[in-house]
């Protein structure tokens, strides 16, 4: 251990200055209590990360076959008949594409409002709280409210209407906007993070050349942010992923996608269907059907998706214009 | 002709800004509408049981069921609620996986970024952030297929079990569960933000410490996280924000059951099952149908949200106190 800690500075170029070694011998009992329990919490950490890493993989290897991606869920009690979760892959990807629709260019232009015009100011600061208190609301109130909104009479054409004129309320397009308030917070702040990086000369070179604002905006601060922008739509993308309160109160509780009616996309978006996350849920002992190793080969896609995402995070975060830095 | 068109652009501009700043105002009204409905809808579930909605009284799942089937119990209202159960189900559940997440976070990020060998650091880096974004549910099936068998098979005595019998069943679906795997959940969270900011700490700040002759340990304790508090308390804040609103793990490994554990009961009571506010929201969802269910359940929500709208201010000013001598998260 000590011979690691003498170590050359780390490569990947930490700002830290490692202090010269002094043994714990000199230290008073309390702090020397504090260094071993540090090291205890540290050693702990990594046994219990890697456990959760290490048994995801052993479960999902073991219980993931092709047939469970390919095969849409069916209603049956036995194990071999209830079928895969193609549906369930295919409902997450269209709620994350559609929150991400309507959430990017909306959180884009919240955020260059923010911090490239930001009048009046009282606006402004009142639209930054409300963001605030967003990115703090627990996922099943926004669905909650989802819920009121979508069941709305004049807005029936969204989901479905039942005999008697009474709207359900729940359809992928009602999840999808709705999930899109859960990604919008992070991709504001992943931009006014971005915009408030960029060095002033930028600007200014730019008005210099007789640029206006806006010009300036579309053409030299939202190209130099891209890297920013995209971090934030893969945290949101990744936050839409992994909801299941929002699934369940808005998307229905069928295992298979049910679009409405004859138009193919309308009615699709007007269907109700599941997620990867609500199917684990049903498939878990807390939802109906018993089937524990589907949920263990369903969660282990999941989690393959978020570690894709994360390595997309990782890699978009280093790129950018040269320009820029 | 230039002149002309510098005019034209000029006006562009101004519609530019006047488009983003609608599209502000929209989103503003959206999410003050968000509140007003939520507390709108949520009125008559107080206005029927004053302030106590929030005291204890009678069974709240007993409760729940009569909105349900609409048939009010013998000598109440309809509304007669009670949130008692929920609630102290909720506070147990946050307070206690906060507390103990802040505790090991704090010395996780101390190991992470003075003690761990690189080689450490440099693998356990992205597994942090790989944790940090696993979906509540995963987290949820582990604890429902793992931890909660193992705690109702090897923890709890058929002693312990007999002794609540009449007023409750324990299994591994309990209090201690929920803590435990909510820990898990926001630990990684509050270490990545922790760390990072550890990280941040001017070097020379540091070094000044040391060169006084004060030891490792205490410059550490002293100087490093001292400085580090407006992100130790924008983490906490995050977490506990989680750890209030999450709902799908809790209500998979919490017990489901409107029950408030008696902390006179001893240990006991660290199995007792609970149903926290968002549990039970996310659990009666398919009665959101039934009007006075459904304004009971806006009641929940509402609760929820000015406890986190509270969670978000308090966190604030808890920043701005730190800022003077401190690096933000």
């Amino acid at each position: 251990m000590a011979a690691a800690e003498l170590a050359p500075s780390p490569p990947s170029g930490t700002a830290i200055a490692r202090a010269p070694r002094e043994g714990t011998t000199s230290w008073p009992l309390v702090d020397r209590i504090g260094y071993w329990l540090c090291w205890t919490v540290g050693i702990g950490l990594c046994l219990v990360a890697l456990a959760i890493v290490l048994f995801m993989l052993v479960k999902g290897i073991s219980y993931l076959r092709i047939g469970l991606l390919v095969h849409s869920p069916a209603p049956s009690q036995i194990q071999s008949q209830s079928g895969g979760f193609l549906d369930p892959i295919e409902g997450t990807l269209i709620v994350a594409l559609i929150g991400t629709v309507i959430a990017v260019p909306v959180g884009v232009a919240i955020a260059t409002w923010l911090s490239e015009y930001r009048r009046p100011a009282g606006l402004a600061r009142a639209v930054e709280s409300a963001i605030e208190i967003t990115a703090g609301a627990p996922s099943v109130v926004l669905a909650l409210f989802g819920l009121l909104i979508f069941a709305q009479g004049f807005l029936g054409f969204l989901s479905q209407r039942a005999a008697t004129g009474a709207v359900y309320g729940r359809s992928f397009f009602a999840a999808g906007v709705v999930m899109a308030g859960l990604a919008l917070p992070l991709i504001v702040s992943s931009t006014r993070e971005g915009l408030a990086q960029l060095p002033n000369h930028l600007r200014e070179a730019s008005y210099a050349l007789g640029r206006t604002r806006a010009t300036t905006i579309r053409r030299v601060l939202l190209p130099a942010i891209r890297p920013d922008i995209s971090t934030g739509t893969v945290l949101g993308i990744g936050r839409i992923i992994g909801d299941t309160a929002i699934i369940r109160i808005l998307l229905g509780l069928t295992l298979t996608t049910q679009p409405v009616g004859q138009v193919p996309v309308l009615g699709l978006l007007r269907g109700t269907g599941s997620t990867l996350t609500s199917y684990i849920y049903e498939n878990s002992p807390a939802g109906e059907g018993l089937s524990p190793q589907k949920a263990y080969a369903a969660a282990f896609v999941l989690l393959a998706i978020v570690l894709a995402l994360n390595g997309l995070v990782t890699w978009t975060t280093n790129r950018g214009p040269r320009w820029t830095r | 002709m230039g002149r002309t068109r510098s005019w034209a652009t000029a006006k562009t501009d101004q519609r530019v800004e006047r488009a983003l700043g609608a599209l502000a105002a929209a989103v503003l009204v959206a999410i003050a509408a968000m509140l007003a409905t939520v507390l709108i809808k949520a009125w008559p579930s107080f206005s029927h049981n004053g302030l106590r909605w929030f005291g204890p009284g009678g069974d709240v799942d007993t409760q729940l069921r009569a909105m349900a089937e609409s048939k009010p119990l013998p000598g109440r209202s309809i509304y007669y609620f009670r949130a008692w159960p929920l609630i102290w189900g909720t506070l147990l559940t946050t307070v206690a996986a906060v507390l103990i997440a802040l505790v090991i976070s704090m010395l996780a990020a101390v190991f992470l970024t003075e003690f761990a060998p690189p080689a450490v650091r440099r693998v356990l880096d992205p597994v942090i952030r790989l944790l940090a974004g696993v979906p509540s549910v995963i987290y949820g099936l582990i604890g429902i297929l793992v931890i909660a068998p193992y705690i109702d098979k090897h923890l709890i005595s058929d002693s312990r079990r007999a002794s609540v019998g009449y007023v409750v069943q324990l299994n591994g679906n309990n209090v201690t569960t929920a803590i435990l795997i909510l820990t898990l959940m926001i630990l990684p969270i509050m270490v990545a933000i922790s760390a990072s900011a550890l990280t941040s700490v001017p070097a020379s700040w540091r070094e000044g410490s040391l060169a006084l002759g004060v030891n490792r340990w205490r410059t550490i304790w002293r100087v490093s996280l001292r400085t580090a508090r407006p992100a130790i308390a924008a983490a906490t804040v995050l977490a506990t924000a989680r750890a209030l609103g999450e709902a799908v793990m809790l209500a998979m490994v919490a017990g489901g059951r409107g029950f408030a554990p008696n902390l006179l009961d001893g240990f006991t009571a660290l199995f007792e099952p609970v149903r926290p506010l968002a549990a039970t929201i996310l659990q009666n969802s398919e009665g959101l149908t039934i009007p006075v269910l459904a304004h009971t359940m806006y009641a929940v929500a509402a609760v929820l949200l000015v406890s986190a709208a509270m969670l978000s201010f308090g966190g604030w000013y808890a920043k701005q106190r730190f800022q003077r001598y401190g690096v933000g998260a």
